[in-house]
């Protein structure tokens, strides 16, 4: 009996460590993928997860609870965070490109700070959360353990966005320009390509997908002002171990950050958010570029 | 003869205003001696974060991290380690120092911004730590009513032992800046390569730039003791390790007083502004986008350009000022 309890207990505690790596995976390859074309650290990544978060909860109690408001939720929010970062990339971020990487980095670091302070004008200090449509409601009895639907649907999304993500980057005209920008921006101008755009799709790609990370995880946790702050770390630490701008990387770093935490909660209850972060110091320590091949 | 050490003006002047400054406390009220201290603190900060990032060109994206080692350190000795406050405060600096030494040896097998990236990662897990560790750090709420000696308990003598402090870490930077290494250091920022070809050490010097700024840099946290009497976990959160940037971004990069200045105004805004509205992070958001975009050499940087095209319009050739635009 016991040790059917605990086992059943290890599954639930690692489906919910494998649902969050979903999250942070769909964060993270957003994050990568500006990192990998632009090569800029966008700070403000975890405040568009978190505006991503609230335009959800906004879409979908403004339809008053209806199933299809989940979905439109799912989309429309995305969609607010591309608008966002692709006004911010044309009307500012476009003119810095030629600067210094510090300089970069600093910019999107105050767009953070403009963004993080927009919402809390715009939706307030209150704790929200969304309910997902009722066949995503409830839990699926596997084994003898209860494992809650809506985390069983993250697992689905999880590599279907890494999936479209990579035929996006390799297999559309797009992706591959992009990914000769990265290379060489200065070619890839020279053979009348127009990089400036290339880079305002890439941003904006990436940011969609933060935006899509928040959208999901709204009806997993409370929505609330902060919940940019540590996204953003935890993202920028997957990005790292995984490979700087390697998709499969972050996924990877993304499985890792999550198990780790999981496993860490059935060991260590108090210390369990140290473990990933012990874990991201081992790797690094023994490999500095990441798991896999940094795409630089 | 002899070759005469000439004093540059500027010299004259910070050392008149620091030995000015020990008088605040009897022509200054209360909080006005307080904020003076508040600048002083953040100000030694982000000269020595300028040390690394401005003068060594290194990506030291986490620098509070040390602060907060220098800080928690010297109010655990003192708490919980039984130590004299003095010895506690001294602590503070050699543990920041160490934690430089062994992240730094981490961070410079990797460039620019992988070195970054591996800072912030090894940096918040230090920030986790001092977040999570309830028995030792007491988590969330940090540590408070740390006991100091009486000659600094009292605001008169803290601000005194700050700013004696401040005065000695920057006599210190100013000469290891002034010194062989430090030029080497600008030569190392400006072309690492160059500098590897003609023999020189990159990353045992980059090692030890490192351990000199996050040395300061715990200094700055043990005043922080000093000042506040008490630590909390925010002090090594990466958002103030930017804010840090922001301030020698908005001082100057290539000067030596300018993150003293940035430190100064930041620090103004925030109780001018946080007084009148609770949007601060907007207005500090807005400031650095205005800055990367019109003032990118910061307040300092543009005295000195006024005296490049001053000196350009007298006739004289300056061969510094190549190194100094860029960036």
């Amino acid at each position: 009996m016991e040790t059917a309890l605990s086992l059943s207990s290890a599954l639930s505690q690692l489906l919910v460590g494998l649902s969050r790596a979903m999250i942070l995976f769909i964060v993270a390859s957003g994050l990568s993928f500006i990192l990998g074309v632009l090569r800029v650290p966008n700070v403000a990544h975890g405040s568009l997860y978190m505006i991503g978060a609230f335009a959800a909860h906004t879409i979908a109690t403004a339809l008053g609870g209806h199933p299809a408001g989940f979905w439109l939720a799912m989309l429309g929010a995305p969609l607010i965070v591309g608008g966002i970062s692709l006004a911010a990339e044309r009307l500012l971020f476009r003119h810095l490109y030629e600067r210094e990487h510090l300089m970069l980095l600093l910019f999107t670091f105050g767009l953070a700070l403009i963004l993080g302070d927009l919402t809390k004008m715009v939706w307030g200090a209150d704790y929200r959360s969304i309910v997902p449509p009722p066949f995503l409601q409830g839990s699926l009895d596997v084994l003898g353990t209860a494992l809650p639907r809506y985390n069983l649907f993250l697992l689905l999304v999880g590599p279907a966005v890494a999936v479209a993500l990579w035929l996006v980057s390799t297999k559309t005209r797009f992706g591959r320009i992009a990914r000769a920008a990265a290379v060489d921006r200065e070619m890839v101008g020279a053979l009348g390509i127009h990089v400036s755009w290339v880079f305002a799709w890439a941003f904006v790609l990436g940011c969609v997908l933060a935006g899509l990370g928040g959208a999901l995880v709204s009806p997993t946790i409370s929505v609330t002002l902060g919940m940019d702050h540590t996204i953003i770390i935890e993202a920028f630490l997957i990005v790292t171990i995984g490979g700087l701008g390697n998709i499969w990387g972050a996924l990877v770093g993304s499985l890792l950050f999550g198990v780790t935490q999981s496993l860490g909660v059935l060991l260590l209850p108090q210390f369990a958010i140290v473990f990933p972060y012990l874990a991201v110091v081992v790797i690094l320590t023994l490999k500095p570029t990441g798991l896999l091949r940094s795409v630089w | 003869m002899r070759p005469q050490r000439t004093v540059s003006p500027a010299t004259l002047w910070a050392l008149g205003l620091w030995l000015a400054l020990f008088f605040a406390p009897f022509v200054a009220g209360r909080f006005a001696v307080y904020l003076l201290g508040v600048i002083l603190v953040t100000g030694l900060l982000a000269m020595s974060l300028n040390l690394l990032v401005g003068h060594g060109g290194a990506y030291q994206f986490h620098h509070a991290a040390f602060y907060g080692v220098g800080a928690y350190t010297a109010a655990l000795c003192i708490t919980k380690g039984g130590l004299p406050a003095w010895a506690g405060l001294a602590a503070g600096p050699l543990a920041a120092a160490l934690a430089g030494l062994l992240i730094g040896s981490l961070c410079i097998r990797l460039n620019k911004l992988y070195f970054g990236m591996i800072q912030i990662s090894l940096g918040s897990l230090l920030w986790i730590l001092a977040l999570r560790w309830y028995s030792l750090t007491n988590g969330d709420d940090g540590i408070h009513g740390i006991p100091l000696p009486e000659a600094i308990a009292g605001p008169g003598g803290a601000f005194a032992c700050i700013l004696a402090a401040v005065g000695l870490c920057l006599l210190a930077m100013h000469r290891i800046l002034a010194s062989p290494f430090g030029t080497t250091l600008r030569a190392i920022r400006d072309n690492p390569q160059r500098c590897a070809a003609v023999g020189i050490d990159v990353r045992r010097h980059q090692l030890a730039a490192i351990v000199i700024a996050t040395f300061f840099a715990g200094v700055a946290g043990s005043l922080f003791v000093v000042l506040e009497g008490s630590v909390f976990p925010d002090m090594l959160f990466w958002v103030y390790s930017l804010e840090i940037f922001i301030m020698c971004l908005l001082g100057g990069w290539f000067t030596f007083f300018g993150p003293m200045l940035g430190a100064a105004i930041i620090v103004l805004l925030r109780t001018l502004v946080g007084g009148m509205t609770e949007y601060w992070t907007l207005v500090l958001g807005v400031v650095l986008i205005g800055l990367i975009f019109f003032l990118p050499e910061g307040i300092m940087g543009i005295g000195h350009r006024l005296r490049l095209y001053r000196r350009r319009a007298a006739g004289a050739s300056s061969p510094r000022e190549n190194g100094h635009a860029a960036g």
